[in-house]
């Protein structure tokens, strides 16, 4: 995974409230069984409205997304993170988000911010117009033109894992793999019938 | 020391680790799969060079790609090719496929709890969001996405932040013509779609106790649309005669013992919640959507609201005007069927309203059972001939016009009366025009081409 340690650039501005994964990503194209190559499907079915941010043959978009609150919400498909993540957005603002699609941003070397929905309301018309934002993942920060940093907090091992690309899969098994095997026995003696024809 | 809600003792039954930061290595037992959002996940794997864990833990079976007639040769090649594929890396990986043609495939949701695969105490995870569905049996379920499949399946193990805890009482007894599907889009119009981020739902009251397991997994399965990963319903003799004797359930003295441990799991009588709502069940009328997320949704026989910018979008896309009542309104189409409304008991209650009329002319209406086991239980009811006889179409398993992933799409600009779970935009195809609602009130529509008070059928 490539890791995140600082992005910067312009920001998209998406206000609206409660966009969920199937507009992100329409399930017709979940048909497709490759994680690369979907940016061109997000948000397919809105490109063709005025006034939209996104034209239909539009394949890259700034690196930050500023959000409307409950972003991401609905589906679980990870295919709406792969879809942001091939228009090159690494980083989304939103004051909430749908809670599957937070937690998958993360295994894919995207950010998502949550900052009060006061703060998201003001950073709004900064994106639009076309003001710098820096997000720096070490110090937890976010900076808007020429203002003072604002601060953001994620929880320490997701933002080790972004700062490192960090494969999930291989620290968890380096780390706790012990603490699995306990844990196992226990059960298999406490509820064997979670166990039964089961070699380990 | 306060006692402990149902979703504190399955939580600490199994937390493998803890960090400082309060992020826990939650302990997964079941893992159910799917054909959409695995292929991705096991390319991570084969990557990585990683195995699975424990097999026996996973159980993999599609359904929302698959056509819901014709299925012996798939005509969509990326459908087939999906599905294949899906067969493929269970062979490769040794867990359990069921196959498409075979008795026991469903939807996940459906055939989890039906295979005795869905026990209460267990923690379940699939890559699907409406696998709340699980916890109506007192089970730890939530969706996740391809990435976290992939690593339940490496190491059986997920980092988890635990959430704070919600108690949704109904008080009262549900009136005639009103369901656990009304109780589930009342709930998420009083706290909205985003009203239960990061809470589990504990769902409790009179009205909960009474519902059969098929009520409780609906109004669990819907959790997600208020913003809730977890729906939980303290599992009761209710839940132990449904899943007793089921083909994976515990035999014997591991029932005995398993028994014995589930009937310590509902909250203790003096459990603190984080957050009380309390609902009059008996105050329920039916429910309907008007807009495009769930949380826009009133009772029959009221008029649509005006509102911000958001509720006018949802209205220019579903074709309506505030002010108006949603009663009368003309439909295209019906549906019933989903892990939502996709069971046994929905379709007896579709059943009863349609029997003895006739679909209206112009409407198209479909019947598809949520898995083999449903649709035979329901021909050896002869609901089937019910509904064919009415004009329904009746097919084979699968999530069809839930996610219109499969060829059963609707056209832009056409109406459906649908007892699915989401009225997004676009679910049903692009431009289509969802009215989530009870399967006795998609009844009642398919039979009067128009959205009705089925309480008032046949007055």
């Amino acid at each position: 995974m490539t890791p995140l340690i600082r992005v910067e650039g312009a920001a998209l501005s998406l206000p609206q409230a409660d966009v969920d994964t199937d507009v992100i990503y329409p399930a017709r194209f979940l048909l497709i069984t490759e994680r690369d190559g979907l940016g061109r499907y997000a948000f397919h079915d809105w490109r063709e409205t005025p006034g939209f941010p996104l034209a239909p043959e539009v394949t890259t978009a700034p690196p930050i997304l500023v959000a409307g609150p409950n972003f991401g919400c609905g589906s679980s498909r990870e295919q709406a993170p792969w879809a942001l993540d091939g228009l090159g957005i690494r980083v989304v603002i939103a004051s909430s988000f749908g809670e599957i699609f937070y937690s998958n941003c993360f295994k894919n070397g995207m950010l998502p911010i949550r900052l009060d929905e006061a703060i998201v309301a003001g950073l709004h018309p900064r994106a639009d117009a076309g003001e710098r934002f820096a997000v720096d993942l070490e110090t937890q920060t976010l900076t808007v033109g020429g203002d003072a940093p604002l601060p953001f907090t994620v929880a320490a091992h997701q933002r080790e894992a972004l700062l490192n690309g960090w494969s999930e899969i291989a620290r968890i098994q380096a780390l706790h793999a012990q603490a699995i095997d306990t844990f196992e026995t226990a059960q298999r003696s406490a509820a064997p019938w979670l166990w039964q024809g089961s070699p380990r | 020391m306060t006692g402990q809600t149902l979703y504190d003792k399955l939580w600490q039954a199994h937390v493998v680790r803890e960090d400082d930061s309060g992020q826990t290595l939650l302990y997964i037992d079941r893992h159910l799969l799917h054909e959409v959002s695995t292929p991705q996940s096991f390319a991570m794997l084969r990557r990585e060079g990683r195995t699975v864990r424990r097999t026996q833990t996973q159980l993999a079976v599609a359904d929302h790609s698959v056509p819901t007639r014709g299925r012996e040769s798939i005509a969509d090649p990326q459908a087939a090719a999906q599905i294949a594929l899906l067969e493929r890396n269970c062979a490769e990986f040794g867990i359990e496929y069921l196959p498409l043609l075979g008795e026991a495939q469903g939807i996940v949701h459906v055939i989890g709890p039906e295979q005795g695969f869905t026990l209460p105490g267990v923690t379940l995870v699939c890559g699907d969001s409406h696998s709340s569905t699980h916890g109506a049996f007192g089970a730890l379920a939530f969706g996740i996405g391809a990435s976290e499949c992939g690593i339940v399946m490496a190491t059986q193990t997920l980092w988890q932040t635990r959430a704070k805890t919600m108690r949704v009482t109904f008080e009262g007894a549900l009136r005639p013509g009103v369901s656990a599907k009304d109780m589930a889009l009342a709930l998420i119009g009083r706290i909205g779609a985003s009203g239960a981020i990061g809470h589990a739902i504990e769902y409790a009251g009179e009205a909960v106790t009474a519902l059969s397991m098929e009520g409780r997994m609906t109004l669990c399965n819907m959790a997600i649309e208020a913003g809730s990963r977890t729906g939980l319903v303290a599992p009761d003799d209710v839940t132990f005669a449904y899943l007793q004797g089921r083909p994976r359930a515990p035999k014997g003295a591991m029932w005995d013992a398993a028994l014995a441990y589930w009937q310590t799991l509902p909250s203790d009588a003096d459990a603190r919640f984080d957050r009380e709502i309390r609902i009059r069940a008996d105050e329920i009328a039916p429910q309907v959507t008007f807009g495009t997320s769930p949380d826009q949704v009133i009772a029959i026989d009221a008029a649509i609201p005006a509102g911000d910018a958001r509720l006018d979008r949802a209205l220019g896309y579903m074709g309506l005007t505030a002010g108006a009542g949603i009663a009368g309104l003309a439909i295209d189409h019906a549906f019933i069927g989903s892990c939502t409304n996709g069971r046994i008991e929905d379709l007896r209650s579709a059943a009863a309203v349609v029997k003895g009329h006739h679909v209206a002319q112009g409407v198209r209406a479909l019947v598809v059972p949520g898995s083999g086991p449903v649709k035979r239980q329901a021909e050896a009811e002869g609901l089937d001939r019910i509904f064919v006889d009415a004009g329904f179409e009746w097919r084979e398993p699968g999530c069809s016009l839930c996610v219109a992933m499969n060829n059963d799409r609707l056209p832009e600009g056409s109406r459906c009366a649908s007892t699915s779970n989401r009225n997004f935009e676009g679910r049903q195809g692009a431009g289509a025009r969802t009215h989530l609602m009870s399967p006795a009130m998609v009844a009642a529509a398919a039979v009067a081409g128009r959205i009705v008070d089925v309480r008032e059928m046949g007055r």
